[in-house]
């Protein structure tokens, strides 16, 4: 795999610059896109918009920076770091740069999507570029000053230097930088410079996290501002057939009852009276189509496994002809049920749908794709749209929907209102967009002592993987390879969700693994690095991972973790995958704890290019882990007529505090281009543990959540 | 609409609420304390949790008409500046993720703290282990617990 160092920008395209009217220099600049030819950043912040470019850097008279981001924040630390970048290149001291989260048009800005890790994996090089421009500019400046070389300037925490030992802060020079040329041939510092890059810096909104500051959605407030409680069907496949709204009406501060579609907006004065106006109401459901039951959805699924409807993903060399030939076959079934994501922040969002204009406030990943729907629901141009995003209370690829936002507008729409949707718990459980039921059946042959054939079938509720998945590893490394799918359309809601497609594969394929290496008697880890050799020097432009760098994981991991070598009583389970661009091997360690297995430790290793902030990325490293020891161990949405079983925290477990292991986190050290890091940990712990578990206790598992197959008390609250 | 005297970070507040209201809602709503936040409802997650007489306590079953006369602490009240050492901790060790939890682990952890001045691991496990972080924080709270402890 390429590293992007060799894609050229042109800076005249991407960046402008203007002064500021009441003093400064502001860079206006477009990630990924060409500024369109005639336009120019204000001259006056209060005009800030993000039509024309989608970031901006303002440099005061004083020197200090403040970087204007709209760029989601879900607890990636994509705030936090991509600044980092610009500032590295501009070379200021990162005490002085201040980020505020811009208010956002939805025009023209690219990649506005907090998810898939990629934010700052496509930011590395453009953001870089507009730092080093605006340096230049401002040395250009100094220099013309001085009457001497810009070649001969140095700078340092934003300070210009010349040879003769004469200094100028960038602020100094800002007017005169502003009016300057956008230069085309600025360098890129040498990673081995780097000051800010490679420099834990904590969160950016850190004082005001610690302090219960206003950051969140819910947090937001309007002036006569209606909090509304929506009642949606309660199970899938249910429509509306009738309603009485009397007593809803009658409780004190409820405003409104609005039905919209087959759903009804309380509006009241307060989150509490619209809460209770909702349980007032008297309701009539009819089930529309088909009311679906887990038991329904394992049948079916297991039937489309042991069936031929099947999408051919990928395929290599015959796997039946290796099967019919091989010494040994090993045959198992994996099963995973719905998660919903739980963000812990409810889904919400603040609409306000005038004669002239809409104004949407909220936590969202997907600004663009949902101003654009609401402008189509609403026979609205999108010019008249403004949404602000505010700090999301976690996302984990829930709000990448924008049904909440949408349901905001609707309802303030009709009421003429502004308003703020609120979901309870028991709404962002039951109304979710969920990760789907998964089963996986993976086969293979061994023939004399070597893996000869690798077949996986999937079949999935509503959509199987696709894509880049099935080049992923072992594809490339076994002659004989197929990956197919088939799915069942239900009427249940299913989306992405944490590291989606591979977040329940790679522990399939993990456990998988190391019971093939027992079965062909070979040791876990040589069998993967035996299998890497396979892929070494391949030409085949689809496989997606570099076997060199899941070897550096692999290698560093059995030395971080003891491998092997574990102390008398600690079992130990390893796994290792490659997703979102990124290369990570796991080593959980399993302790017996009164006859129960408990993870103690989870070593991880990550091989994701250059790490740019190693603060943020070591919680996103840890996050990752937990969350997939904690969904595999306890996770589970099952549904009886078409109902969620659980809706709040007491019927659905999340990981707590007592039943979470050290994760020890080690980074692969190179100067590869950063790839993502929320998600890429999160797959692979499955295997880990279960392969653990297995090491300590002889049972495999093959089912989530694991807790059902554990002679365990499942713990809740 | 009932009214109530509430005294809430060492003032007192009257507010106008039907006497079920919990806490929480009446901080947020009708207080615009909004560092106190809602994760359950239901007493399960500690987003919302103050300190009610210096005890970490869950304001989001906490009806407004049970206050009367009680020293009521937010996450806003905790300290002035921010600078309580359990606040000093959590920015140093870089608690938060989203974020969202963390005013109802730090006013958990603040509270533990106070009766439990010197903690091991397992302590502070065990004290925290009502308050969910989704985002998975929970090697760093740990972490910033301890330190806690430490410089209080
Ligand atoms: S909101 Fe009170 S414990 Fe969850
Ligand atoms: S930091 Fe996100 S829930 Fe705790």
């Amino acid at each position: 795999m390429k590293s992007s160092n060799n894609i050229q920008f042109s800076r005249r395209s991407f960046l402008r610059t203007s002064a500021l009217a009441s003093g400064g220099m502001l860079v206006g600049f477009n990630l990924f896109n060409a500024c369109k030819p005639d336009v120019k950043p204000p001259v006056d912040l209060s005009l800030l918009n993000y039509n024309d470019f989608n970031a901006f850097i303002k440099i005061s008279d004083d020197g200090k920076v403040t970087i204007f981001s709209p760029n989601p924040e879900i607890g990636q630390g994509v705030k936090t770091s991509m600044p980092m970048l610009i500032a590295e290149e501009l070379d200021v001291a990162w005490s002085d740069v201040h980020v505020a989260q811009g208010a956002l048009d939805t025009k023209n800005f690219t990649r506005q999507v907090a998810g898939g890790s990629q934010s700052l994996r496509q930011g590395w090089e453009p953001l870089r570029q507009t730092g080093a421009t605006a340096r230049q500019m401002l040395v250009n400046a100094a220099a013309a000053r001085w009457g001497v070389d810009a070649s001969e300037c140095t700078t340092k925490e934003g300070v210009i230097k010349n040879a003769n030992g004469d200094e100028l802060g960038y602020g100094e020079v800002v007017h005169e930088a502003a009016a300057l040329e956008v230069p085309e041939d600025v360098k890129l510092k040498d990673p081995k410079d780097f000051t800010i890059i490679g420099k834990g810096q904590s969160n950016v909104d850190i004082d005001e996290i610690v302090t219960g500051k206003p950051l969140f959605g819910l947090d937001y407030k309007r002036e006569g501002m209606q909090y509304v409680s929506v009642l949606r069907p309660p199970a899938f496949g249910q429509v509306l057939e009738s309603f009485d709204d009397s007593s809803a009406r009658s409780v004190n501060g409820v405003n409104d009852v609005i039905r919209f579609g087959d759903k009804i907006a309380v509006l009241a004065n307060s989150t509490w009276s619209a809460m209770k106006g909702k349980k007032a109401l008297k309701v009539e459901w009819k089930q529309d189509t088909k009311a679906e039951s887990t038991e329904m959805h394992d049948k079916l699924l297991m039937d489309l496994l042991d069936g031929n409807k099947f999408e051919t993903f990928r395929k290599d060399g015959d796997v039946n002809k290796a099967f019919a030939e091989a010494d040994q076959i090993l045959e198992r079934t994996y099963e995973s049920p719905f998660l919903p994501h739980n963000c812990m922040e409810p889904m919400n969002f603040f609409a306000n749908v005038t004669t002239d204009k809409i104004e949407l406030v909220g936590p969202i990943q997907t600004p663009a794709r949902t101003a654009s729907r609401i402008a189509g629901m609403l026979g609205r141009d999108e010019s008249e749209i403004t949404l602000e995003m505010t700090r999301m209370g976690g996302g984990f690829g829930r709000r990448l929907y924008g049904d909440f936002a949408m349901e905001a507008a609707e309802i303030s729409h009709l009421a003429k209102k502004p308003v703020q949707v609120v979901f309870s718990r028991e709404d962002d459980m039951a109304a979710g967009i969920y990760r789907p039921a998964i089963k996986y059946r993976i086969k293979a042959a061994v023939k004399e002592g070597k893996v000869s054939a690798y077949h996986l079938k999937e079949a999935a509720i509503n959509s199987n993987m696709y894509g880049l998945i099935p080049n992923f590893f072992p594809a490339g490394a076994v002659a004989n390879y197929q990956v197919d799918g088939a799915n069942y359309k239900s009427n249940i809601t299913t989306g992405a969700w944490r590291a989606p497609y591979t977040n329940f594969l790679a522990s399939a394929e993990q456990s998988f693994f190391d019971e093939l290496a027992e079965l062909m008697e070979v040791d876990r880890i040589q069998l993967h690095l035996d299998l890497l050799q396979n892929v070494k020097g391949t030409t085949d432009e689809r496989i997606q991972y570099s076997p060199e760098r899941l070897e550096g994981v692999i290698k560093k991991v059995v030395e971080a973790s003891n491998y092997g070598k574990s102390k008398e009583g600690v079992y130990q389970g390893f796994a290792v995958y490659y997703c979102h661009n990124t290369h990570v091997a796991e080593v959980a360690d399993v302790v017996m704890d009164n006859g129960f297995p408990v993870v103690k430790k989870v070593t991880c290793v990550v091989d994701c290019g250059i790490v740019v902030n190693p603060l943020g990325a070591e919680n996103q490293v840890v996050g990752g882990v937990i969350d997939g020891i904690g969904h595999a161990m306890y996770g589970e949405l099952t549904f009886d007529d078409g109902e969620p079983q659980s809706n709040n925290f007491n019927s659905y477990q999340l990981i707590r505090m007592n039943q979470t292991p050290q994760v020890d986190v080690h980074f692969i050290q190179n100067n590869i281009a950063p790839t993502g890091l929320g998600e890429p940990t999160l797959p692979p712990v499955g295997g880990a543990i279960s392969n653990a578990i297995y090491a300590a206790t002889g049972k495999r598992l093959y089912k989530q959540p694991f807790i059902n197959n554990l002679d365990l008390e499942q713990v809740i609250g | 609409m009932p009214t109530y005297q509430l005294k809430i970070n060492g003032n007192t507040q009257t507010v106008q609420a039907d006497s079920d209201t919990p806490l929480m809602w009446v901080l947020r709503d009708n207080l615009n304390l909004v560092g106190t936040k809602y994760g359950c409802g239901i007493a399960q997650c500690g987003t919302c949790t103050v300190h009610v007489d210096g005890v970490a306590t869950r304001s989001c079953l906490l009806q407004v008409s049970q206050l009367q006369g009680m020293e009521i602490t937010t996450i806003e009240g905790l300290s002035e500046h921010g600078t309580h050492p359990v606040q000093e901790a959590w920015k140093e060790i870089d608690v938060p993720q989203c974020g969202y939890c963390q005013a109802g682990q730090i006013m958990t952890a603040a509270a533990f703290l106070k009766t439990n001045k010197n903690p091991n691991a397992s302590d502070i496990r065990t004290a925290m282990q009502g308050n969910i972080c989704r985002c998975a924080s929970y090697n760093s709270i740990e972490k910033a617990v301890m330190l806690a402890a430490k410089n209080s």
